[in-house]
């Protein structure tokens, strides 16, 4: 589960106060809203990147407030998908594993797991500079999938991708939720994508959170 | 089509070739020029001089000592430089004088605007910023004036008595190409961090690391080739280094003198050939570890001398 109760935050010039959300162990949840209205802003508080100033952010019922990003265990996929650029393929998805100290074989294992899952196994030697927006974006998918976290975020993950891929995508969003057990929030500002994924389209409008009326 | 004629781009290309020519023969005219005033028995007269082995040496250590330590600092200072969001204090700031500027809008009341400009001067980045641009701006003689002085204070005093001899003395080299050199480090080390999107970094935080191994494992690996770039940098001017050197080591022979000393002591002297000698070892010195250092700075060699 992922919670925001009453959180507010300042980000620069910019400020948002009183949100509340909520999305439900294993719901898929989209969040829509203008460029400018805060959506990356809350990602980045819920991750952690940014402090609270009120409120809590509650996840899986735990109150992480005044944890680090390190220790809320979830995976994040960024706009503009911000990939390592010293780092190949293999090495993003060993990453977090490397990081955590798995040992050998269990990283390899992981990341040849991931591979498949993800349609990367000819590009693990390629570095960023050699991906194109589609591989790059399932690479910053699978980076953030590595080390198994139980909550997702993704911020505008398909926004810089062509049409066909796009849809490819979206199926591979999909089926996602089948292979794991998977909270996911994932910012839009795509109505169509939010409603091929999701299971319920909030939109954030004037700094508040509404649920979607059905109107485009 | 379009009916304008379109001339051809060759006058264009030749232009910046023949302007940016123009340098280049320069250089090689000079060297040239250099070349032929000595011969290979100079050179190998030149090199078998004690003196001129000495300074060889104290040259190409002290260079790389202070090459070594310029990094030890440039990586650090440039990382929090170029990471150091100072937008608080600017929108603080500004909030204090958009007021003030408001206040002098009628025109005999102008004047006044020199106040706002005085309370967004205290953001302390643009103090810090302006102090690190001091050793590059400053004449080198200076550098060496003001390190002679700071060594006659009490604290500099104390450190010659208790720590170890610097003025007159090798240490006192190591410093004075120092202080010249890690600004060009730090420079060098700031634009390339300020590169890296810190987004890569807010990732790693979220994939478990810690800030310093954000740094380690993203940043650094990804900065690589600006090291590298301060690196040869802050050599290539150590080595060049001459006006500090004078006043603070002095020139004494088999202690403080390293080559830009010897071609100063030659020429006072009048052996004008032992100077062109060693100016061309010291061309010949530069231009080889610039290439070394270039070529293991491509992805293939260094990368893999670094990789975890």
């Amino acid at each position: 589960m992922i919670a925001l109760d009453n959180v507010s935050l300042t980000a620069g010039a910019f400020t948002l106060t009183d949100v509340s959300l909520e999305v439900p162990t294993g719901g898929y949840v989209a969040l829509m809203g203008k460029t400018g209205s805060g959506k990356t802003t809350l990602l980045e508080a819920i991750c952690g990147l940014r402090k609270v100033t009120s409120g809590a952010v509650r996840l899986s019922g735990e109150d992480v407030t005044p944890l680090k990003p390190a220790q809320r265990g979830l995976g994040y996929v960024p706009q503009d998908r911000a990939l390592f650029q010293s780092m190949t393929v293999w090495e993003h998805l060993a990453f977090a594993l490397r990081v955590r100290r798995w040992d050998k074989n269990a990283i390899a294992n992981r990341v040849s797991e991931l591979a498949q899952l993800l349609g990367l196994e000819r590009l693990l030697a390629r570095k960023p500079q050699g991906l194109s927006g589609g591989e790059a974006q399932r690479v910053a998918l699978g980076r953030a999938l590595s080390f198994r976290p139980r909550i997702l975020l993704l911020d505008e993950p398909l926004s810089a991708l062509d049409q066909e891929t796009r849809g490819d995508m979206q199926n591979l969003l999909r089926s996602l939720r089948q292979q794991a057990p998977l909270t996911t929030l994932h910012v839009t500002h795509d109505l169509d994508e939010a409603r091929r994924v999701a299971d319920k389209v909030l939109v954030i409008r004037d700094g508040k959170i509404h649920e979607h009326n059905g109107k485009a | 089509m379009d009916a304008r004629r379109f001339a051809s781009d060759v006058p264009f290309w030749m232009c910046l070739s023949l302007l940016g020519g123009i340098y280049l023969v320069l250089i090689v005219a000079m060297l040239l020029a250099q070349a032929s005033f000595t011969t290979p028995g100079h050179l190998w007269s030149a090199l078998s001089s004690p003196e001129i082995r000495y300074a060889v040496q104290l040259s190409l250590i002290s260079c790389s000592l202070t090459t070594i330590l310029a990094l030890w600092i440039a990586v650090p200072l440039g990382y929090l430089l170029a990471r150091w969001d100072d937008g608080n204090i600017r929108r603080f700031l500004d909030r204090l004088a958009t007021p003030i500027d408001k206040l002098s809008d009628p025109w005999y009341l102008r004047p006044m605007r020199v106040c706002s400009v005085f309370v967004r001067l205290l953001n302390p980045k643009i103090w810090i910023d302006a102090l690190l641009d001091i050793p590059i701006v400053l004449p080198p003689l200076v550098i060496g004036l003001a390190l002679l002085i700071l060594m006659q204070t009490p604290l500099g005093r104390w450190f010659e008595n208790n720590v170890m001899g610097v003025t007159f003395e090798v240490p006192s080299i190591i410093l004075a190409q120092f202080m010249v050199a890690c600004a060009f480090a730090v420079r060098t080390m700031r634009a390339s961090f300020e590169q890296i999107h810190p987004r890569e970094e807010a990732v790693a935080l979220t994939l478990g690391c810690s800030r310093a191994q954000a740094f380690w494992m993203v940043v650094l690996p990804e900065a690589r080739r600006g090291v590298l770039t301060a690196a040869t940098l802050a050599w290539a001017r150590s080595l060049g280094e001459f006006g500090p050197i004078l006043v603070f080591s002095g020139a004494t022979r088999m202690r403080t003198e390293v080559l830009p000393t010897t071609v100063y002591l030659e020429l006072s002297i009048g052996n004008i050939e032992a100077a062109v000698a060693v100016s061309l070892l010291m061309v010949f010195a530069a231009v080889t570890v610039l290439i070394v250092l270039r070529h293991y700075g491509s992805d293939s060699s260094f990368g893999k001398a670094l990789a975890p």
